[in-house]
């Protein structure tokens, strides 16, 4: 009867699978379970456990221990020598956005990066080869208030909705500072320039913001009175698309998330925040941050910062890469980002930078690209750490991550593989043949001198205002 | 000076005036000075010193490590390496137990010195000169000693930069500095290393930003006529130049020929001309390696091809010419959407198989220099054993310009460019203990360990 199961389960597995491939490697059929034996763990919250078993079932870890059992479908990797960790969490991702600023606007409140996400980015794929799992794709620095953040699993080869991290608190994106001001200029000759163009307007267009929001919000809730006492004949408010996420972060339900440099400016947005009763959840890049270091421990506020970047424009050239240790030490919730698909690949060494610069022990160092994120997410029930019960979103090393010669072998979600170096180095002949045949293939042929490279056959009608597509075409 | 005219009341108002103008002025500047001006940007050079660091973990790089081994610095120099050295009198005695000694790191693609901040503050910015073609726009006249990046990089254990201007088709001459010194010529190894050339792009993608800035890949027949056009500048330069040398020499030898004027920038181009210094061709894409190459053979030149990140595509051809590449693309991200996700952390693995010769750079103008020995390592983790990955930042950049008598590795006679750390050099968990440069004991400060000191206790 097991056997049976096994197989039904086997069955529906490989019917459920999309029929499309993607370009990712793919496995015919994933295992609904995978033990990793006798591996160095690195559970973050329950310190570092050597010669241990993990056992992975229906996409969560099922164990944590010495000599587990599995059953007899399991996937058994064998994990001598190797390191496990929790995969690794970017707080700051602008990966598969096909645009980042809607900059035309201070307050883009209203649009949500979840509309621009494509999930074909290869860059995805060489992130999770850096044993990354979660990503928060974020809006710009455009605008003081930009747009809404989407929580990602990187899970390349699916449509986009699957990548959605289910039940990540909902974000926003604000920014200060110099790129704001940059945005104030536009491109183009004769439009006219974009307000604010100080840090003066930058606070006086929150403070605007939230004025408005509040306002809003007394609006509509003395309306849901009216309606909750039984009035008849009332009109409802209308509608306001960019002052509801606003209202979202007065009640507590949606993370801010706020780009800043400058010291003072980090003390603006505090005060401003406190002055309407929010919290900022996140500082992102706050490199002046060590110098506000207590201001930012009192708002219980997190921070998302560089490892090491400075002085590529004014406003980071007194960052310093200390800041890990100083605000761990003040007791700020602190990760290491990227913001950058190339940077992303290598947050491992990026989290190690706290030992070398400030003096964070390992523990500490580790949570910088674990928990840490997936607190300042709200996701910290799911992932961030190598429990029972959390997702099984993992990635197994050659070596100490912490190494610079360490390499990923394996990366997990939700308990299936999604990065295998094995399998990427094994299709690579197969791919290379591939390359060759489409090199040679007629369209593909480099033009005799003076012509225009063939362009391909368009698959829609060229004119833009076209809504319908009425399929392939001449 | 006339009397002033006027009551006497607001005469003294206005010296009292003055004298708080003053006085504020003079506090805001020592204020500064307290905060932003840390001692490390200040001009003093520490002494050359006499120093025994005894029972350490030698990474020699030409030769075997040494477990238990002592160096002497002398007069700026390694004076001997072994199990053990005769102290001089009065030498400062350096306890090596537990610790390790390797030769300073050498980046070759860096621009350091030239740009404090590139956003912002135009007014730092001095790597591109106005124009194509400026062989004599020297990076050595223009580097700032005093640049916070300097001391930043040190003390992560590089001791030496090729500082190159960028831009146009000829970009100018690049200088190879120590990461010491209050003045560009106490800095100075070698002022004018090597020239820069641009090669001309052919396609799109890649660059600092891995195709942020993408390149309209238009028709190739076209670009590659642009691009001819463009060598064809280069060209006439350079034979304008090789003549205006030999004028320049019979007239020296013969004052009765007519003397042929100055012009400063065909005199510089003269030892690169007559192949006595380096032509840097700053190339990544194939077809620009062999173009590249192609050229400096036709116009018998020196070269060294910067960027390579397709080196490894034309490997035997590099070799058969044996011209070395500086491989700045470790951290960058392939440039293709089908390339294999490790191919540019592999790249120096395969250059080493191929026999050619190569070294590892960071590829920026400044502040991420400090991580040289990052890009080393990754490569190591992709099939560069340790130890080459350790030569690729320092004794094959040393090689590559000619300067390995002085640089590169810990042998008696090469200048004291010397890291002692507690662990590798190439692993980010290892710090550095003591830096010497020139034989002189540099303090391990900077800009950043002194924002840290001024802010880590704020309460």
């Amino acid at each position: 009867m097991k056997r049976l199961t096994a197989q039904l389960l086997l069955f529906s597995f490989l019917i459920a699978f999309p029929v499309s491939f993607a370009r990712a490697q793919r496995t015919l059929a994933q295992p609904n379970e995978t033990l990793i034996k006798n591996a160095t763990v690195l559970t973050i919250t329950h310190g570092t456990l050597s010669n241990t078993d993990v056992l992975m079932r229906n996409g969560k870890i099922a164990a944590v221990g010495k000599n587990l059992n599995a059953s007899g479908n399991a996937r058994v990797i064998d994990g001598t020598g190797k390191y496990v960790m929790p995969g690794i969490i970017d707080c700051h991702s602008h990966s598969m956005l096909d645009t980042i600023n809607e900059g035309t606007l201070a307050v883009t409140s209203m649009v949500r990066t979840r509309d621009v996400m494509n999930p074909e980015d290869v860059d995805l794929y060489r992130e999770l080869a850096g044993g990354v799992t979660t990503l928060n794709l974020l809006h710009g620095s455009a605008n003081p208030i930009g747009g809404l953040n989407t929580v990602v699993k990187i899970k390349y080869g699916r449509p986009a909705s699957e990548f959605l991290f289910p039940g990540a608190m909902p974000g926003i994106k604000f920014a200060l500072g110099e790129n704001v001001k940059r945005s104030s200029t536009p491109n183009q000759p004769g439009v006219q320039r974009r307000y604010p163009n100080t840090r003066m307007g930058v606070e006086e267009t929150i403070r605007d913001a939230f004025t408005r929001a509040r306002d809003y919000k007394t609006t509509w809730d003395e309306y849901r009175a009216k309606v909750a006492k039984g009035e008849k004949n009332l009109i409802p408010p209308r509608r306001d698309l960019q002052l509801e996420p606003l209202v979202e972060i007065l009640e507590g339900k949606r993370y801010v998330h706020a780009h800043c440099y400058r010291a003072d400016e980090i003390l603006m947005l505090i005060s401003l925040a406190d002055e309407f009763g929010f919290k900022i959840k996140t500082f992102q890049h706050v490199l002046e941050g060590y110098k506000v270091a207590k201001e930012i421990a009192a708002h219980g506020a997190g921070a998302s910062i560089f490892a090491d970047s400075w002085a590529y424009k004014i406003e980071a050239y007194d960052a310093i890469p200390y800041t890990a240790a100083i605000l761990t030490r003040a007791g700020v919730v602190v990760s290491m980002n990227s913001d950058s698909d190339e940077r992303a690949r290598r947050l491992n060494i990026e989290a190690a930078k706290a030992m070398h610069y400030g003096d964070l022990t390992e523990e500490q160092a580790l949570k910088l690209v674990t928990i840490n994120p997936a607190i300042q997410l709200g996701i910290q029930d799911r992932v961030g750490s190598i429990e029972v019960g959390k997702d099984a979103d993992l990635a197994i090393w050659n070596g100490h991550p912490f190494s610079v010669y360490s390499r990923v072998d394996t990366t997990f979600i939700d308990g299936e593989v999604f990065f295998d170096r094995q399998a990427d180095l094994a299709r690579r002949a197969d791919l290379a043949k591939e390359r060759t045949t489409l090199e040679q293939a007629e369209p593909n042929k480099p033009p005799a001198a003076g012509q225009s490279p063939q362009r391909p056959r368009g698959r829609r009608p060229s004119h833009v205002d076209d809504d319908i597509w009425e399929g392939d075409q001449p | 000076m006339n009397a002033r005219r006027g009551d006497t009341a607001t005469a003294r108002g206005g010296e009292v005036f003055a004298a708080v103008i003053l006085i504020v002025a003079m506090a805001s500047i020592s204020f500064a000075q307290q905060i932003g001006n840390p001692t490390t940007q200040q001009g003093v050079l520490p002494p050359r010193g006499t120093f025994v660091i005894r029972n350490a973990h030698i990474v020699t790089v030409s030769g075997a490590d040494m477990d238990n081994g002592s160096i002497l610095i002398r007069d700026g120099k390694i004076e001997a390496v072994g199990p053990s050295v005769n102290a001089p009198a009065g030498a400062h005695q350096i306890e090596g137990r537990g610790l390790s000694v390797y030769p300073g790191m050498i980046d070759l693609g860096t621009s350091m010195g030239l740009v404090e901040v590139p956003q912002g503050a135009n007014g730092t910015v001095d790597t591109s000169e106005v124009g194509e073609l400026n062989p004599n726009a020297k990076a050595y006249v223009a580097i700032n000693p005093h640049s916070a990046h300097i001391a930043v990089t040190r003390v992560d254990g590089v001791t030496n930069a090729l500082s190159s201007p960028t831009g146009g088709l000829i970009s100018g001459q690049s200088a190879l500095i120590n990461l010491l010194g209050t003045s560009p010529r106490e800095m100075a190894v070698v002022p004018y290393a090597a020239l820069v050339i641009n090669y001309p792009r052919i396609g799109g993608g890649g660059g600092g930003f891995g195709g942020f800035f993408q390149q309209q890949a238009g028709n190739l027949s076209d670009t590659l006529a642009a691009n001819e056009r463009q060598l064809e500048q280069i060209r006439k330069m350079l034979r304008d130049a090789e003549a205006y040398g030999r004028a320049r020499d019979a007239y020296k030898a013969d004052p009765k020929l007519p003397r042929p004027d100055a012009n400063v920038v065909l005199e510089s181009l003269v030892p690169y001309v007559r192949g006595e210094r380096p032509v840097i061709f700053r190339a990544d894409r194939e077809a620009e390696i062999r173009g590249a190459l192609k050229f400096a053979e036709e116009m018998k030149l020196k070269p060294i091809i910067l960027g390579g990140d397709d080196a490894f595509k034309v490997a035997s051809l590099l070799k058969e010419k044996n011209v070395p590449v500086i491989l700045t693309g470790i951290f960058s991200l392939p440039n293709a959407e089908d390339d294999f996700y490790d191919q540019l952390y592999e790249s120096p693995s395969k250059l080493q198989q191929a026999g050619v010769r190569f070294a590892i750079s960071t590829g920026d103008s400044g502040p991420e220099v400090r991580n040289l020995g990052l890009y080393a390592g990754m490569a190591s983790a992709f099939g560069l054993s340790k130890a080459d990955a350790l030569k690729s930042v320092t004794l094959y950049p040393a090689q590559i310009l000619n300067v390995a008598d002085r640089l590169g590795s810990i042998e008696p006679g090469k200048t004291a460019n010397l890291v002692v750390t507690d662990g590798d050099l190439l692993e980010i968990r290892t710090h550095i203990r003591y830096l010497f440069i020139d034989g002189r004991q540099v303090p391990l400060t900077s800009r950043h360990t002194e924002l840290n000191e001024a802010f880590k206790d704020r309460k």
